[in-house]
């Protein structure tokens, strides 16, 4: 047995620490270059680029590209909110993408620079949270589902009712601990829009959770791949691309999207306000949209690509795999999380404060 | 000091970067979340410093309240536990032969050269219900052909506690052996040849001669417990939110950094308050030793 639950990082649980280390030791150019110098500041998540991603950039542009680590998009935000300390290409999330739009802490792209937004899957050629794609383009895209012991689970859990309203798995589940994200599936399960803004509804789900609270082991602060590793639990709410790591650890493992729907999330390329190399920004973009470079990517990070060009090149055993790309069945049922303002998250918030400590 | 008075100069000297670092680091900063604790969100980043006392109002919700009693309670079982588990750590060492003493006290302050993260994740592989714990006890039942469920060691408000208390104890021992050091081993020989019991003697000799180490290890037990933030976030279940949970959430996810910040002073004035009983005790013992 491992002395830590899992030795390897997920992408949304690097320590900290490093990513600020990394971020610090870089004091970066603040003023506009005259003409661009041959540099390229890319701040990314954690393992969330393929192996020669970036020297095979440089081969082809002649850019060297420097890249920094974020650990999820509250740090992105909060660095980047008291100013662009020389960023250029940065990867927020969807809600996030709409939250910086709001705060203008995003540059317009120009498409014209980016051909290889050709390669997309049609689907992702525009989205509700940045109308016209004018500010990002789609990097990779995932679910949250159930992760699951396959010996220990009556079939497919393929009901949020499992995790959020049955004392069948008494104990051994754990859902996450990210308020929006876990509140929006509980309005899914209740019938309503995973963005649901009635103060209503949302108390009827914080009813529905603090009953169900004596059934649940844990909120797992993004750790539940490893709590279903060491038999802790046995169903878990996750990202889908954490519970990929540990299916390959253990075949005992799987994962489904429940029929009621989830959250789909998508990463984006973006090019933050006052970014010191706009025009590399666009080039290194248009870089990773490519066919062969967004299939290389995939490859490593196996989450799923929005890059059809990409999708094309890789294997049946990536391209069929359901817990990658769910069914359309299902994934028509699934909605992305939308920034609402401030009241309503702090609704969210107090709600989620009071259900910790019912 | 005399010295010191004589040459003022070595005296500013030697006081200006201490001054500095705690004026820097310290009140700066402080100051700052002080004044962001009377501001009003306008917009996703703006925050306008109104002088509103909103956010205190809010902060002294029942429902933050109830947190706040939570965090107090916690740490304060970690504090008795601490101190029923350090006081006879102390004394052990302090009784323990001559050459025995360094190497208990380096046992003792050892755990600090291990970052506090990897400490609890270790807890965590010895009390999940595929652990340590959960193995040797198997192990025990399976030798005597006992039936085995495997006990919920982690994941609880027991876990939150066996946590802070794991990693706090130090800060109880060390000042606790500070003061039984320094205690004349003749006054429980005396009360012995007295006629008094080893308990008595214990109860009535050993442990006011230790209060003022007492005194300091609760403080130095107490606060940062109260404040902790890792440990129940790692080793508590569904009911373990601490008032630091709730902050660091603020500042984060809910992007609120004006009640953030009012809930962080209100924890600064509970310190401030625990202090201000040490420094009553600390004068009632001075009033006793004039006498």
């Amino acid at each position: 047995m491992p002395l830590f639950p899992n030795g390897r990082l997920s992408r949304r649980r690097f320590l900290a620490g490093t990513g600020a280390v990394a971020a610090g030791i870089s004091i970066l150019p603040r003023q506009g270059w005259a003409a661009e110098g041959a540099k390229l500041n890319f701040y990314n998540w954690d393992t969330y680029i393929g192996e020669t991603t970036l020297e095979d950039f440089k081969a082809a542009s002649g850019v060297d590209v420097k890249m920094d680590l974020f650990a999820d998009n509250d740090e992105l935000f909060a660095k980047l909110k008291e100013g662009n300390p020389g960023y250029d290409v940065i990867v927020p999330s969807n809600d996030f993408v709409e939250r910086m739009i709001k705060a203008n802490m995003l540059m317009p792209l120009d498409h014209k620079m980016i051909p290889n937004k050709a390669n997309l899957q049609s689907a992702f050629l525009d989205a509700a949270f940045d109308p016209g794609r004018k500010f990002s383009m789609p990097y990779m895209w995932g679910t949250i589902g159930i992760g699951y012991r396959i010996s220990k689970t009556d079939g497919v859990p393929d009901s949020w009712k499992w995790l959020l309203d049955s004392d069948r798995y008494k104990g051994k589940c754990a859902l996450l601990s990210e308020t929006t994200s876990v509140l929006g599936i509980v309005f899914k399960y209740m019938g309503h829009g995973l963005n649901a803004s009635d103060p209503k509804i949302i108390k009827a789900a914080e009813e529905l959770l603090i009953r169900q609270k004596p059934n649940i082991k844990l909120f797992a602060p993004d750790n539940g791949q490893d709590l279903l590793l060491s038999g802790e639990v046995d169903l878990t709410m996750e990202w889908n691309g954490d519970i990929l790591q540990v299916m390959e650890e253990d075949n005992d493992l799987s994962y489904v999207v429940p029929k009621e729907g989830s959250v789909v999330w998508q990463d984006t390329l973006a090019i933050a306000s006052g970014a010191p190399h706009p025009e590399n920004a666009h080039k290194f973009i248009d870089f990773l949209l490519g066919a062969e470079v967004g299939a290389g990517v995939a490859k490593v990070i196996q989450y799923a690509t929005p890059n059809a060009a990409a999708k094309a090149l890789m294997p049946d055993s990536y391209s069929k795999n359901p817990a990658i790309y769910p069914s359309d069945e299902t994934l028509a049922a699934c909605e992305a999380l939308v920034y609402q303002g401030s009241d309503v998250v702090r609704l969210y918030n107090d709600a989620w404060t009071r259900i910790q400590s019912a | 000091m005399a010295r010191q008075r004589k040459h003022p100069l070595v005296f500013w000297v030697s006081a200006l970067p201490p001054s500095l670092w705690l004026f820097g680091f310290f009140l700066a900063p402080l100051a700052i979340v002080w004044v962001l604790s009377f501001g009003e969100k306008r917009g996703l980043i703006d925050v306008e410093i109104t002088w509103t006392l909103a956010n205190y109002v809010r902060a002294l919700d029942p429902l933050y309240l109830g947190v706040v009693a939570k965090s107090l309670w916690i740490s304060g079982v970690t504090t008795v536990l601490c101190l029923m588990i350090g006081l006879p750590v102390a004394l052990g060492i302090v009784f323990a032969p001559g050459r025995w003493k360094p190497i208990l006290l380096f046992l003792v302050i050892l755990p600090f050269w291990t970052n506090l993260l990897i400490r609890t994740y270790a807890l965590i592989a010895v009390l999940r219900t595929r652990g340590y714990v959960n193995f040797t006890l198997e192990w025990g039942a399976d030798t005597l052909g006992l039936p085995f469920e495997p006990l919920a060691l982690l994941y609880n408000n027991a876990a939150v506690v066996i946590g802070l208390v794991y990693v706090h104890l130090p800060f109880m021992v060390l000042p606790l052996y500070a003061a039984l050091d320094r205690m004349d081993k003749l006054l429980i020989e005396a009360a012995l040849d007295l006629g008094a019991s080893q308990l008595r003697a214990f109860v009535t000799i050993v442990v006011p001669l230790a209060v003022p180490g007492i005194i300091s290890g609760v403080i130095l037990v107490f606060i940062p417990a109260l404040g902790s933030y890792l440990i129940p976030d790692l080793l508590g279940g569904t009911d373990s939110q601490m008032i630091a949970n709730v902050i660091e959430r603020q500042f984060k996810r809910a992007n609120d950094w004006p009640f953030g910040a009012a809930l962080s002073f209100l924890l600064m004035y509970l310190t401030f308050g625990a202090l201000a009983i040490r420094s009553v005790l600390a004068k009632g013992d001075g009033g006793l030793e004039a006498k």
